[in-house]
């Protein structure tokens, strides 16, 4: 902090302590002025910025006290701090439960003076610093990848909007490539836990003992390789978020370890004897049905209800075509802008053809379809043959015939306009009348 | 400024204000001497505190001074820079003790040797040490005389010092930043 942007205001009734501290401050290089009581003092609050105050506890007329209350409704940032005749021990602790930073006896000791002010300058600095890096925080989390304004997707996030500002346990739910992980993310960034970590553990990619020493961490020595003390995402999550891709893929023993920790928040590091406190949130996945697993016996009943406290199902692209083009759009801009490519979009046969595919790998085969285009593609538009065979196979193998294929198109158009007639005939390039008569004849009906 | 001029207040020894004048020169680039005769501090004299008023000498050593109230720095017209030298401890009214005060921007210094001497801190008396403080300690008021204000870096005079291991620790020379800055103003003058 430059000392010239810094503030001082002295507030004392007499005048050889408004000069003397004046001095004392301007010698410092800060900008000072001084008020000989607390109405003029208000006055120049209105005037000028202020980091610091310094407020004589008696004067006349509005006292140091009142003062200090005067000033914290308004501009709770300005350090108060009082200056006493005497130690008056009731005054002081009044002084400071009322919201003063600190309060000082007269003389004041010079050197206590200076590292009052500094400390002072520096805690507010750190202040700032911290706004601004919420601030970052919060712009650089605000844009969540999810897109699409299908129903189906808006109730997903409804509930995403519901569940966030709370400590419960999410399940979220849904076929490989949905984007489970990009739910908890959004859940987590609008939390009040997103300036701490959002820990993810891929419980399905490890062994039984592997997946142990990555969640609870272990001791140096507590097994071969075990060179150093290593902390666990359990305890890395401290203050945040753990998300537990794959549940339902953790061995019984594991699952018994992660109860007992979802339920104490306590837990042992492999081979450590210390039980270690950590604050955090479970998020859980999987794309397995977790109660037929219940039944099996594969997958704890008491851990089941634990962790399915509340449950998000993500619906499979399939049953949300409504977004799909919205979905090839964005991921067009994201591989064009990473390849610096120039493609405009996608020619009516490619769109067609995304549309008509059943998806079964859902968003991320989507996403890798597209990548694949943008680096095929030679021209500023996406064609047909651009997109992966297997879609293609797949989209000519399944023998739908011409009113099929016309059915769904027409219906994802005004699926896409939001039933805008006009505008879907224009797409579809038919005159309205047309698609009025396809309507009926199609029995389409609008989703409210 | 022309010239710097050490006062000697009540009992200072003329021989310890002699030993500063050559380093004020080479500082300042200016002729330094010793005034001849002291002014007495008795009227200066605070009973209570036991201490002497450093702004109220501050005044008799410059009688037009007007102190600043707001901060602002004041604009010296004279040539002479004056710099009163006590082995009293000062005091400002506010403060519990002050080395030395200075009117920032104004042509007179005050200074104290007191609180410089070992004997204070339990240590065998070092009279060399007393006059290597007290030097820093009147380059930096008369520092304040051009409107100088404290520097950031450690090592400069101008950083600030409220006790005598931190002045011990800083240099008596000015650091790039303020050595410009007293430039500026000397050729301004």
């Amino acid at each position: 902090m430059n000392k010239n942007d810094v503030g001082i205001l002295v507030v004392d009734d007499e005048l050889i302590v408004r000069e003397s501290l004046s001095k004392w401050f301007a010698e410092e290089g800060y900008r000072v002025e001084s008020a000989d009581n607390a109405a003029n003092a208000l006055r120049k609050l209105q005037t000028n910025n202020w980091n610091i105050m310094l407020v004589d506890i008696k004067m006349p007329g509005m006292d140091g006290i009142e003062l200090l209350h005067r000033v914290k409704e308004t501009n709770k940032h300005i350090a108060v701090v009082i200056i006493t005749a005497f130690a008056a021990v009731d005054t002081a602790v009044k002084a400071l439960k009322d919201g003063a930073y600190d309060y000082v006896t007269k003389p004041i000791d010079p050197d206590y003076l200076d590292h009052l002010i500094d400390k002072i300058l520096q805690e507010q600095e750190l202040l700032k610093e911290n706004q601004r890096l919420r601030d970052a925080v919060t712009e650089l989390t605000g844009s969540d990848e999810i897109i699409g304004d299908s129903p189906e997707i808006m109730k997903v996030m409804d509930l995403v909007h519901t569940v966030a500002p709370t400590d419960t346990t999410v399940m979220i739910r849904g076929e490989s490539g949905t984007g489970k992980e990009l739910i908890a993310r959004a859940i987590h960034n609008r939390s009040p836990r997103k300036y701490f970590p959002l820990v993810t553990v891929n419980c399905g990619a490890m062994t039984e003992t592997l997946l142990e020493s990555e969640l609870f961490g272990h001791e140096k020595g507590s097994f071969t390789g075990a060179q150093y003390r290593r902390k666990g995402k359990v305890e890395l999550a401290d203050g945040g978020t753990l998300f537990l891709d794959e549940i339902g893929n953790i061995d019984p023993k594991t699952q018994m370890d992660l109860l007992r920790v979802i339920e104490t928040k306590q837990f042992m590091r492999v081979g450590g004897s210390e039980v270690i406190s950590s604050d955090f949130r479970v998020i859980c996945a999987t794309n397995k049905n977790l109660e037929q697993a219940v039944k099996d016996g594969s997958f704890r009943e008491d851990l089941f209800y634990r962790v399915n406290v509340f449950p998000i199902c993500i619906p499979p692209l399939r049953s949300r075509k409504g977004d799909v083009a919205k979905l090839a759009h964005y991921f067009l801009e994201k591989y064009t802008k990473a390849m610096n490519k120039k493609v405009e979009g996608f020619s009516r046969d490619a769109m067609l053809a995304l549309r008509g595919h059943e998806w079964p790998g859902n968003v991320r085969e989507l996403e890798n379809a597209i990548e694949r285009a943008v680096v095929v593609s030679g021209g500023p538009m996406i064609e047909k043959e651009h997109l992966p065979l297997q879609m293609l196979v797949a989209s000519t193998a399944s023998g739908r015939r011409l009113e099929d294929v016309e059915h769904r198109y027409i219906e994802e158009v005004l699926a896409e306009t939001g039933w805008n007639i006009s505008r879907s005939a224009s797409i579809l390039d038919i005159d309205r009348v047309t698609l009025y008569h396809k309507i009926q004849k199609f029995g389409l009906k609008r989703n409210r | 400024m022309k010239a710097i001029e050490l006062q000697p207040l009540g009992d200072a020894e003329p021989d310890v204000l002699e030993s500063i004048c050559p380093a004020l020169q080479d500082a300042f680039k200016v002729p330094a001497k010793v005034r001849s005769g002291s002014i007495p501090l008795s009227s200066f004299y605070d009973v209570q505190r036991g201490q002497y008023n450093s702004t109220a000498i501050l005044h008799q050593l410059s009688p037009f001074l007007s102190m600043p109230r707001t901060g602002a720095i004041l604009r010296s017209n004279s040539d002479i820079h004056i710099v009163g030298v006590t082995q009293r401890d000062l005091f400002m009214p506010i403060l519990t003790y002050v080395f030395g005060e200075a009117a920032l921007g104004g042509d007179a210094a005050v200074v104290s040797y007191h609180r410089f001497r070992n004997e204070l801190y339990g240590l065998p008396p070092n009279k060399d040490l007393i006059i290597e403080r007290l030097r820093k300690v009147t380059i930096h008021e008369l520092g304040h005389t051009l409107g100088l204000v404290h520097c950031t870096l450690q090592y400069c005079v101008m950083h600030a010092a409220s006790y005598v291991e931190e002045l011990d620790l800083k240099g008596h020379e000015f650091c790039p930043f303020c050595r410009s800055a007293e430039a500026r103003v000397l050729h301004s003058i």
